[in-house]
């Protein structure tokens, strides 16, 4: 009975002439970052074709969010990548205060640039610690995770949240930030550009490092542009392209920081560009701390977001008090427009885009998730054509992507 | 009754370096925890130091697989092979004065030719589990191990000629028991390539490509499970045992120190065992892993050249001073 399943399975062979054979990566693979799964055809070791393969993750949640009110797909965003999920929640409101044109306070609106940019920082930690150990140079994993607990607790004492964080609110953000969290958050910036420095001590002109890594996996500038890559993968092929620059929200246009630009495309230059990104996101959090503005934390004609009672809740088993009064208040207000929008923004991996469809009803006719990991998987099978196994395991991790965002 | 001094001797001996196996990877996992920030095992006994011992329980009782599609016989016996070679090698090895099993006059050839026969083990293992993983790594190993065991037999020629023998025991009584009389200084080209090679024929950090968990999954021994995996830990920590030992005894004077110690002879010698394991440990720490071709060019294109220079050089010293 079992043997049509295992037939199925069976790694298939090439080619009658021995040459070439092919080989399964993943989804099960200490390397892929995750559940993806990259089949190879190989030449000895050398990649003739390779092909990526996602959806292993895939949870619909581009649907999920037409059967949601904007104000609760916002913990859907959370799930995409997991790693930096304050960066989506952000882009989430951002999108979503575009379309209903709701103006958010400039405190909140700072404290979001503060958030965002830690998050950047968790994001890039977790690359390079992932990215090293990659290529082989393990100590390094586990300084970036010192660092990026830190960066953890500063999100707990924020939210009381560790990974899925809904922080951000529509309007807004949901609790105004503690006086603790800004002088650890400070503390945290004196001491990071001496951990970057530590971390660069191990790799950054280590001999074995640069040979794993300067040349390999090129892509021109060009060509960046025609995959349609965005983030640290575009920038380190030279072309100026950040969002927080070129079409600011938040406050990013109140803040002074520089782009970081790669010129050879190559793993060394991206993993440069992230690199000095963390730099340029210590100075951002700087200038955000020395100008936080007091002021409420909340648009007053943000939607309400009531916490149903217990009680209630319970008793009226079938519809709950939780979604009933949501869609009662936002029902009420009535700004819905019908028409649609794209809103994007620069999460660390690359461009976050929402596309949302409304028909002025308080659901999303349509969410559409221009997830940056996504389009960078498709760029592997171009980039890792012609290197070795091992160049294709240092690109997958210099393109950073994070599954739960690319299969959504 | 030699022979039944003899196999009390082996057994001894067995029993003393699979604790040492044991204790290194609590050793290793220990040190490497103190660079890494963390503070490596603790729960199992005092500081963890039954550690080694609930590791070998539990991988003793782990189910044992082995694949379908796998050469059974041939699967089953690569392991075996490759602690068997490694554990053989232990035989020529002088600890202290006369503490060693068998006193044979080719001992550095022996430990050569058993390194080898191990990484028949490792071929073998990556060859029969009709894995893609296994038999990567299984080729990565083979190639390996061909290029860098003759970089570091060749850097060893100068010890030989400078020692006149290649008996272990009389390579230390060459070096005498002063501190200058190692054969670190003189042969410190010679040192540079053994050291290299030796990393590379341990499969150790860089070198370690047979069993690149990123690339490979876990190389050659990817199908191994339970007490099988369990033996070919083992076999790569007595390889690593029997190559410090063998720098230790060629170029760090083997069992002479400072001042000797009467009650247990032995102790430099382990000392000096440990200083390589632990210098081993912190390469493992700070270095990211090389990729295949360029290991292949670093021994072939820089080991090999530099070897034979050095013993050229040897050679011409040797025939100058007389």
């Amino acid at each position: 009975m079992t043997r049509p399943i295992r037939q199925h399975l069976e790694v298939p062979v090439a080619d009658g002439d021995g040459e070439r054979y092919s080989l399964r990566m993943g989804p099960q693979h200490p390397a892929t970052h995750g559940v993806l799964r990259v089949d190879l055809e190989l030449d000895g070791e050398t990649i003739v074709e390779c092909t990526p393969q996602v959806g292993y993750l895939h949870r619909g949640f581009e649907k999920l969010a037409e059967s949601k009110t904007y104000a609760q797909g916002l913990i859907l965003t959370d799930r995409l990548d997991y790693i930096a999920a304050m960066a989506n929640n952000v882009g989430y409101c951002v999108a979503v205060e575009r379309l209903l044109g709701i103006p958010v306070p400039m405190r909140a609106k700072y404290i979001r640039t503060i958030v965002g940019e830690m998050s950047r920082l968790c994001s890039h930690l977790l690359w390079l610690a992932t990215h090293a150990l990659d290529i082989g140079a393990m100590t390094v994993f586990l300084y970036c995770f010192r660092e990026r607990e830190i960066l953890l607790d500063l999100f707990e004492e924020l939210c009381g949240a560790r990974l899925t964080f809904s922080y951000p609110r529509i309007g807004g953000v949901r609790q105004d930030v503690t006086g603790w969290f800004i002088d650890e958050l400070q503390r945290f910036i004196d001491i990071f550009p001496s951990r970057i420095e530590e971390y660069e001590t191990l790799i950054d002109t280590n001999r074995i490092w640069l040979k794993r890594t300067v040349g390999i996996g090129k892509i021109t500038g060009e060509e960046a542009l025609d995959l349609g890559l965005t983030g640290a993968c575009l920038r380190g092929s030279g072309i100026n392209y950040d969002i927080r620059k070129h079409q600011p929200y938040d406050a990013y246009d109140q803040v002074e920081f520089a782009v970081p630009l790669g010129s050879e495309g190559d793993v060394y230059a991206r993993y440069r560009c992230r690199m000095e990104e963390m730099h340029q996101s210590i100075r951002i959090i700087q200038q955000c701390i020395d100008q936080l503005p007091p002021g409420p934390i909340v648009s007053p004609e943000a939607p309400e977001l009531v916490m149903p009672n217990k009680a209630k809740a319970t008793i009226q088993a079938g519809r709950s008090e939780y979604g009933t009064s949501l869609i009662r208040l936002i029902r009420e207000r009535d700004i819905f427009l019908s028409g649609d929008v794209y809103v994007a923004t620069e999460v660390p991996k690359g461009e976050l885009g929402f596309y949302f469809i409304s028909d002025g009803n308080n659901r999303p006719y349509r969410m559409h998730i221009r997830s940056p990991s996504f389009i960078h998987i498709g760029a592997l099978s171009q980039i890792a054509r012609g290197e070795l196994i091992a160049d294709l395991i240092a690109n997958i991790g210099s393109l950073d992507v994070v599954l739960g965002e690319s299969d959504r | 009754m030699n022979i039944i001094w003899m196999l009390v001797w082996i057994i001894v001996l067995f029993c003393v370096v699979m604790l040492h196996v044991a204790y290194a990877t609590y050793f290793e996992r220990k040190i490497i925890g103190r660079m890494q920030v963390r503070i490596g095992p603790m729960r199992v006994g005092w500081y963890g130091l039954l550690q080694p011992i609930a590791d070998g329980v539990k991988s003793f009782f782990k189910e044992d697989i082995v694949p379908e599609r796998a050469d059974k016989s041939v699967f089953l016996a690569a392991p075996i092979i490759c602690l068997v070679a490694m554990m053989t090698s232990l035989a020529v090895l002088p600890f202290a004065k006369g503490w060693v099993l068998a006193d044979i006059d080719i001992g550095l050839l022996f430990v050569f030719a058993m390194s080898a026969l191990a990484s028949y083990g490792v071929v073998l293992a990556g060859w029969s589990s009709n894995s893609k993983y296994s038999f990567l790594g299984g080729l990565r190993s083979m190639a390996q191990v061909i290029s860098y065991e003759i970089a570091m037999g060749m850097s060893l020629v100068g010890v030989m000629l400078m020692a006149g023998s290649l008996n272990l025991s009389e390579i230390v009584e060459a070096q005498g028991d002063s501190f200058l009389g190692m054969y670190l200084m003189p042969q410190c080209i010679g040192f540079f390539v053994f050291f290299i090679s030796m990393l590379a024929e341990t499969n150790r950090v860089p070198f370690d490509l047979p069993e690149a968990e990123t690339e490979l999954v876990s190389g050659y021994s990817t199908e191994y499970s339970g007490m099988r995996y369990a033996i070919f830990f083992m076999a790569e920590y007595i390889g690593m045992m029997v190559m410090a030992s063998i720098g230790t005894i060629c170029f760090l004077g083997g069992w002479n120190g400072p001042f000797p110690v009467p009650f247990f002879p032995p102790l430099w010698f382990v000392l000096k065992v440990y200083l390589f394991m632990f210098i081993f440990i912190w390469i493992r720490a700070t270095l990211p892993r090389y990729r295949y071709d360029q290991l292949m060019g670093l021994g072939w294109k820089l080991l090999i050249p530099v070897a034979l220079a050095n013993i050229v050089l040897t050679a011409c010293v040797k025939a100058v001073i007389g």
